[in-house]
């Protein structure tokens, strides 16, 4: 039953060069997915989840970035060092990508539907026709209507849902085996939202293709993901089964982006109370001291917290934690 | 002291009441247009919030709420209806009189860092409405501003910093601050947390809560996060298309939501408690509303309405009371 995966991030780390000195925006993250799993990442914005996406697909602006040292490997080919003219026919065709702001994304000059034949051209050696059919195919299959009309629109033309749809379309029309989406409904209205969690489900369970989902949304991981992985300050802090992680939150950070925020209930209690708060704000990454990054907002902090890195050891089943008290609690 | 900043100690402080607001944009032709077309952005919107009360607006883009607060902050020219604040008709007032009555109602802008001055330091973007308004002795000024700063907990010393060397969290801060500083009855928040990571929004929500304790304070709440609407909101009204089609208090809206376009926002929420096999089974709405220059004849709603019948797409529901003051605008609700 355990199957190897597809994806597969080990000891991953990214350097930046600063004014203010070296940046360590990914301390040894490592991270899997299987075939037809969708893995969540969650953390508040510089946490690396963005960055972590960029790595996996060889996109870390150099300079002033840097993969310093890690692994990443797809299917067991390992990306990190490739020719870069290799990577290019990877990326694209094996991972797909699609970025939080649709508009932005796409390019205004030509039609989407030459948008989406162009990845087919290059990386599946098409002729621009037959490009141009599986572009249409690729509008049908994320539900837009008239697709073959919509296929000769530009960008401004399309809302910001449909845009969504089109960068769906764009990433996967070359049936890539992992589709990073980064934010990808940030930019969109409650119920195009769903919808669009919709479309990623139903393509998922007919290609097998592996996600990784980034949010800071928690409602959005729990209805969506398989597992996941929260990050703080460039490193993986928490990390197991959706369901592990969210009813039996080990790590104080994961406790507190989950009660700080108010969670829609069906039914609200008449009195009101105040949300529980982290205090502080992030840390600078170039300010980290030894210890854990988030003792200085910690709660639960002891002695050992601003003195040492925890590493992230099995804290429950297929759920691992990041933390020297909760590590202490599962010892005895 | 003119009639405008008398009555701001009438028994009525606070109180705000909004009866068939209307602001259209456009319908002169212009050159080069090829016809005139008119936005309905706000398109007959009625409520009244009590002072001291937290009034929430919910929607999707374009349903008119941001537009709803400009009207009633007087920043975009009202093409029909009666704003009242207290007991002044705050739609009415032009030139001086609107200028001095400004200071008892003030706003929140939603992106903490294109909404101060970035080259101004903290404590003159908060002084500035108290120098522009002659509140106090100017050499008391700095005083009072020193007093916000701690009121929205930040430390008086870092009135001499500029806006870049503040997270986004004390921004939104500092523009609590000087919204404060005229001693607003009404404060409209536009989206004040949706542009701050989760963890700050909480600080920034308590913070709110805390204030408005304390001052008695009013706010028109627009967002379009329900979870955070019905955590602050004590009355919530949701727009679609320039109109309210729901509105109730919060428990009401939430435990009984009847439009089914509510129904639909409430299931497209995910939310904590769910998970992947429940979310399949929830109502979903196909499609992007329609566009605020061609609206449908009947009920807005109508096209993309799981329920709607043939009588829906001929005429409007009007938004009637069902008892409790949950008020509806659908036949079939």
């Amino acid at each position: 039953m355990a199957t190897d995966p597809l994806l597969s991030v080990k000891d991953i780390v990214v350097d930046f060069k600063t004014r203010y000195g070296n940046a360590r925006v990914l301390d040894h993250v490592s991270l899997e997915v299987k075939s037809g799993e969708i893995l969540g990442i969650v953390g508040e914005s510089g946490c690396g989840k963005s960055m972590t996406a960029l790595s996996i697909m060889g996109l870390v602006p150099n300079p002033p970035g840097k993969v310093t040292s890690g692994s990443i490997k797809i299917a067991g080919i390992e990306l990190v060092g490739m020719d870069p003219d290799r990577l290019r026919r990877i990326r694209g065709k094996d991972i797909g990508m699609i970025f939080q702001e649709p508009m932005t994304s796409l390019n205004p000059v030509f039609t989407v539907g030459e948008q989406i034949a162009e990845s087919v051209r290059l990386h599946e050696n098409a002729k621009p026709k037959a490009a141009m059919e599986r572009a249409v195919e690729m509008l049908k299959a994320v539900e837009i209507p008239e697709a073959e009309t919509r296929a000769k629109a530009y960008p401004h033309q399309l809302s910001g849902g449909m845009r969504q749809r089109v960068m769906i379309a764009m990433a996967l029309a070359c049936r890539p085996r992992v589709l990073i989406a980064d934010e990808p409904t940030t930019a969109l209205d409650a119920t195009v939202q769903a919808q669009i969690f919709d479309l990623l489900q139903d393509l998922q369970a007919e290609t097998g293709t592996a996600i990784i989902l980034i949010t800071h949304d928690m409602g959005a991981i729990a209805e969506l993901a398989d597992t996941v992985a929260v990050m703080y300050a460039g490193r993986v802090v928490e990390n197991g089964t959706v369901d592990a992680v969210l009813s039996r939150p080990q790590h104080p950070y994961t406790k507190g982006l989950i009660t700080c925020v108010p969670h829609l209930e069906p039914d609200p209690p008449v009195e009101r109370h105040a949300l529980m708060e982290i205090p502080g704000v992030v840390p600078a990454l170039t300010e980290l001291g030894k210890g854990c990054a988030f003792a200085p907002r910690c709660g639960e902090a002891i002695g050992k917290c601003s003195a040492e890195k925890p590493q992230l050891l099995a804290t429950g089943d297929a759920h691992l934690t990041a933390c020297w008290v909760a590590q202490q609690e599962r010892a005895q | 002291m003119n009639e405008a900043a008398a009555s701001a100690e009438s028994p009525d402080r606070g109180r705000l009441t909004v009866t068939d607001l209307k602001v259209h944009f456009g319908g002169k032709k212009k050159l080069f247009a090829r016809g005139a077309t008119v936005v309905h952005a706000v398109d007959g919107v009625s409520f009244s919030v009590p002072a001291g009360k937290t009034f929430g607006v919910v929607g999707e883009s374009g349903s008119g709420k941001t537009t709803t607060a400009l009207a009633i902050m007087r920043l975009v020219p009202i093409t029909h209806g009666r704003i009242v604040l207290g007991d002044t008709a705050i739609s009415d007032l032009e030139k001086e009189e609107l200028r001095a009555a400004r200071r008892r109602f003030q706003i929140i802008f939603q992106d903490p860092y294109s909404s101060l001055d970035p080259r101004k330091r903290a404590g003159d973007i908060v002084r500035e409405p108290l120098d522009l308004m002659q509140i106090g002795e100017p050499g008391s000024r700095d005083g009072m501003v020193a007093e916000l700063f701690a009121q929205v907990g930040l430390r008086p010393e870092q009135r001499a910093l500029f806006p870049h060397q503040f997270s986004g969290g004390q921004r939104q801060r500092i523009g609590l601050a000087r919204a404060l500083s005229t001693r607003p009855e009404l404060i409209v928040c536009d989206e004040p947390v949706s542009a701050l990571d989760v963890a700050i929004q909480a600080q920034i929500l308590n913070l709110m809560a805390k204030l408005q304790r304390e001052l008695g304070l009013t706010y028109l709440f627009i967002s379009h996060d329900l979870g955070v609407v019905q955590h602050i909101c004590d009355q919530i009204a949701v727009m679609y298309l320039g109109q309210i089609v729901e509105q109730a208090d919060r428990v009401s809206l939430f435990t009984n939501p009847r439009h089914p376009y509510t129904k639909a926002l409430l299931a497209a929420v995910p939310t904590v408690h769910g998970n992947k096999r429940d979310r399949r089974s929830r109502i979903r709405l196909k499609g992007d509303p329609p566009s605020p220059i061609n609206l449908p004849q009947g009920c807005r709603f109508a096209s993309r309405c799981p329920i709607a019948e043939a009588r829906c797409r001929q005429t409007s529901p009007p938004l009637e009371d069902r008892g409790d003051g949950h008020r509806v605008s659908c036949f079939l609700a």
